[in-house]
């Protein structure tokens, strides 16, 4: 029963500090947003390349920017309490509405990359460590480190160039056909045609990463004494270098991996431009130009509450790599 | 003599030598029913309803939903859109309109002279910050009938005829926005209700917009294409390989990037045109800080027009599209005299002589006077353009600063005068009296306020002539009064003119008619055909 009330306790703790981070975030990013110059009214004059005194203050007053600073902040503060976001000045929609149409093409994106990276990175790594100093190796290093090296949007436009317009193997933007009148398993591939390359290009520079990271840690672990009474007790190469070398040399790959996939969420700006992905990183960015505040906080709170839902994540991850963490802590 | 019916006889003729024109250039083909036309809108604009925004996106989209009374041809002249014909009358105060009597709005209502009375007397009014400045001349509109219209004016304003285009005055039905409720949180907002040949079929959001034939379009036969889908392409590479790899068959405005020009136009399979911006007209010049000490001499203002090379940014930046740009009436506007104009050619002698004439004497690292630019963030081209200004300058011993934002900030700075020189561009919609005057204009001083007269430009002469210009009698008697503006501006110098834009539209060989006036890509594309 202790441990129950043990992990409740903790638990609650995680919450009450999550809050309060996301209350400061709101908070923090509030007051950085609103110090950018400019303002929602200016940029749509802007935009109409005419203006005057009326259709500003008019602007102004329907988006209540009229309104003192911190009552601004406190009324929004209110309305995310209630689960409410706000409304976009420039779109004229919700933008839990906007966030929700975006978020999971996002996600569908970052996630394919991840799993491709994660994948291709903890095999490369491995086959480089177990071929440390021969030419496998070396191959795999230099490739990493090229790809690392590599602007991902260069690569994206260069796997545009070959795959879409040489070879017309692959589609060149967008996240399905348009009206294609195309339903569950053609949909699907559908969509996967397209997600290929974008996905492709941004978990390239993650594979890079995890290879290293892998193959550095292999390095270390397969000197270990478990390793060699492993050995001694006469498991096959493959047996130790799955269950005891490898399991026991992922732990830094899932802490980075943990990171990653907080970075993923609003990382994807470049990509999901140069592929004409409907994400939400675009929809931020899109956000910042226009100083459509509302959009930008709701993207901001929508992202920082993932970061935080993924370290949570990372932290049971750990325990089911390693029993050891569960255990002490 | 019925003035007004003799201009109405030439608008109607320039329309008969427009489309005479269109089929001798398509080889007489007629047009063939269906098919889809791919383009693409960068960037996705927020709003697809015309009226509120006047976003060059917004309007792409929306003039295909959205009709205004009149349409422009290449050379200005207004033809018939949702107006059949119009009368103007002696005194030049009352003007009537026969409206369409077929046309109907895509929901099935009836469109009446009640919609327009209601668009141009209450809605644009309260909506449209490019309605307003015509009409602040309008003393009441009303309806004759159900197919008439008629603007009392309150004194003689010759430019309201120009002042029809759609994106200005936008037609909107009386029927869904006459109720007293606000106008962007009407649902017809996000679904437009238009007399136009295209309705909106599917909007999603990042990644498209799919347009669909209106099936009972008032325009006999029309439109031709079965739908057109706008696709969001945010990477202006990525453009590029889409119309030349023929993804899409239509390309336009800001679309693709200068430098990518050249080489599209080598492309068979491409038409390329900069044809169709004539209604808007865009002129870039560097907004000149007039309350500041340093540029209050005529002369080292005059400098620093003979220290730029104009014709090298058209020629190297803009690779050759666009033209010099040398006075405050761009040539496809009306009343453009280039005779009238005070001329600056690239002569660093010259500025180097003026500055030396008012004493401005090279210290001793050779620099006479220290400026800030504030440059334009819309992209590569104003990046280059700031730093050619650099260098030209730093020639004649000025030496600029070149200041970075992006757009909000740079629109903040511009509006509140918080620079010293900063690139500018704002279109001309047809006549001076609607798109230039304001720049000039004492009484248009306005601090906080986008696309005034934001340089302070004060000058009693100029300012009654822009009035007495607006209220001629007749085109002649303006010309005489706009000949006179433009010389005195040109010798003021109250901004340093740079070029006249040029948006390069390139489109597939199978597709016709799409650019068809001076509305380009913006106009409705009901005669647009493919095959």
């Amino acid at each position: 029963m202790t441990g129950v009330l043990a992990r409740v306790a903790f638990v609650s703790r995680r919450l009450v500090k999550a809050i309060v981070v996301i209350f400061a975030i709101i908070v923090l990013n509030f007051f950085l947003v609103r110090m950018t110059p400019g303002d929602p009214a200016l940029v749509i004059a802007g935009e109409a390349g005419a203006a005057d005194q009326k259709f500003m203050d008019d602007l102004r007053h329907e988006f209540g920017l009229d309104q003192p600073l911190w009552k601004q902040l406190a009324v929004y503060l209110g309305h995310v309490a209630q689960g409410d976001l706000g409304f976009s000045y420039r779109q004229r929609l919700p933008v839990t509405q906007l966030i929700a149409d975006r978020l999971p093409q996002t996600l569908l994106l970052t996630g394919t990359a991840m799993a491709i990276a994660l994948a291709l990175g903890i095999a490369f790594g491995t086959m480089a460590a177990m071929y440390a100093g021969r030419m496998a190796d070396t191959m795999i290093t230099v490739l990493a480190l090229l790809v690392f090296a590599t602007p991902s949007f260069w690569l994206g436009l260069m796997a545009i160039l070959l795959f879409s317009v040489k070879l017309d193997w692959l589609p060149l933007f967008g996240m399905a056909t348009v009206d294609s009148g195309l339903h569950g398993l053609a949909l699907a591939a559908d969509i996967g045609r397209h997600l290929i390359l974008p996905a492709v290009t941004l978990g390239l520079f993650f594979v890079a990463i995890y290879a290293r990271l892998t193959r550095a840690a292999m390095l270390e672990v397969r000197e270990l004494d478990f390793v060699r009474t492993a050995r001694a007790k006469g498991l096959g190469e493959r047996r130790v270098v799955v269950r005891h070398i490898l399991r026991n040399a992922l732990l830094p790959v899932v802490s980075y991996a943990g990171l990653q996939a907080g970075y993923l969420v609003g990382g994807a700006v470049l990509i999901e431009t140069v592929f004409a992905w409907p994400g939400i990183g675009r929809l931020a960015y899109e956000a910042v130009v226009g100083r459509d505040y509302t959009v930008l906080l709701g993207v901001l709170i929508i992202t920082s509450i993932m970061v935080i839902a993924f370290n949570a994540l990372t932290d049971i991850v750990y325990v089911l790599v390693d029993p050891r963490i569960g255990s002490t802590g | 003599m019925d003035w007004s019916r003799r201009e109405f006889l030439i608008g109607a003729g320039a329309a008969g030598a427009v489309s005479g024109l269109l089929s001798g250039t398509a080889l007489a083909q007629t047009p063939k029913r269906g098919g889809t036309l791919r383009s693409i809108i960068n960037p996705e604009p927020p709003l697809i309803t015309l009226g509120a925004s006047q976003l060059l996106p917004t309007v792409t989209i929306g003039s295909k939903f959205h009709q205004g009374l009149l349409r422009y041809s290449f050379d200005l002249k207004p033809y018939p859109c949702l107006a059949k014909s119009w009368t103007k009358s002696d005194d030049g105060l009352t003007y009537t309109f026969v409206l369409q009597d077929k046309a109907t709005w895509n929901d099935g209502a009836p469109f009446t002279a009640d919609d327009v009375v209601f668009s141009t007397g209450k809605l644009l009014p309260q909506i449209s910050a490019r309605w307003r400045p015509a009409h602040e001349h309008v003393e009441s509109v009303k309806a004759i009938d159900a197919h008439t219209v008629q603007f009392k004016l309150k004194h003689p304003f010759n430019a309201f005829i120009s002042a029809f285009v759609n994106s200005s005055c936008p037609i909107m039905p009386a029927h869904i926005y006459d109720n007293g409720k606000d106008f962007l949180s009407n649902p017809a907002t996000a679904s437009p209700i238009g007399t136009g040949p295209y309705k909106l079929k599917e909007w999603k959001k990042g990644s498209f917009i799919h347009l669909v034939r209106n099936d009972n379009y008032w325009e006999p036969g029309k439109p031709y294409l079965d739908e057109i889908i706008y696709d969001v392409v945010p990477d202006s590479a990525q453009r590029v390989a889409a119309i030349e790899t023929g993804r899409v068959d239509l390309v336009q405005s800001n679309d693709i990037e200068y430098f990518d020009v050249p080489r599209l136009k080598q492309q068979k399979n491409l038409v390329f045109t900069t044809k169709g911006n004539e209604t808007l007209s865009p002129v870039a010049w560097m907004d000149i800080n007039l309350r500041l000490p340093k540029f209050q001499d005529k002369r080292f203002r005059k400098a620093m027009m003979h220290a730029l090379d104009r014709q090298f940014i058209v020629d190297k930046l803009y690779f050759g599209l666009g033209k010099v740009a040398n006075g405050p009436i761009a040539t496809t506007t009306k009343f453009y005299d280039e005779k009238a104009l005070v001329k600056y050619p690239y002569d660093p002698q010259k500025a180097i002589a003026l500055m030396d004439e008012m004493g401005l004497k090279p210290d001793a690292k050779g620099v006479r006077e220290r400026i800030s630019v504030l440059a334009l963030p819309y992209g590569e081209v104003w990046t280059r353009q700031a730093e050619l200004v650099k260098q030209q300058f730093g020639k004649v011993g000025i030496e600029v600063t070149i200041e970075n934002t992006d757009s909000a900030g740079y629109l903040r700075r511009d509006s509140n005068w918080e620079f010293e020189l900063a690139f500018d561009y704002l279109g001309q919609f047809i006549d001076p009296a609607l798109g230039v005057a304001r720049s000039y204009l004492s009484t248009n001083i306005r601090k906080g306020v986008f696309a005034t007269n934001v340089v302070g430009y004060v000058n009693p002469t100029v300012d009654e002539l822009f009035a007495k210009a607006s209220a001629a009698a007749n085109d002649e008697e303006a010309q005489k009064i706009y000949s006179q503006i433009q010389h005195i501006i040109s010798d003021d110098v109250p901004v340093l003119y740079l070029t006249e834009l040029q948006w390069p539209n390139f489109y597939s060989t199978s597709v016709h008619d799409v650019i068809v006036d001076g509305d380009g890509p913006l106009s409705d594309f009901s005669g647009a055909w493919k095959g």
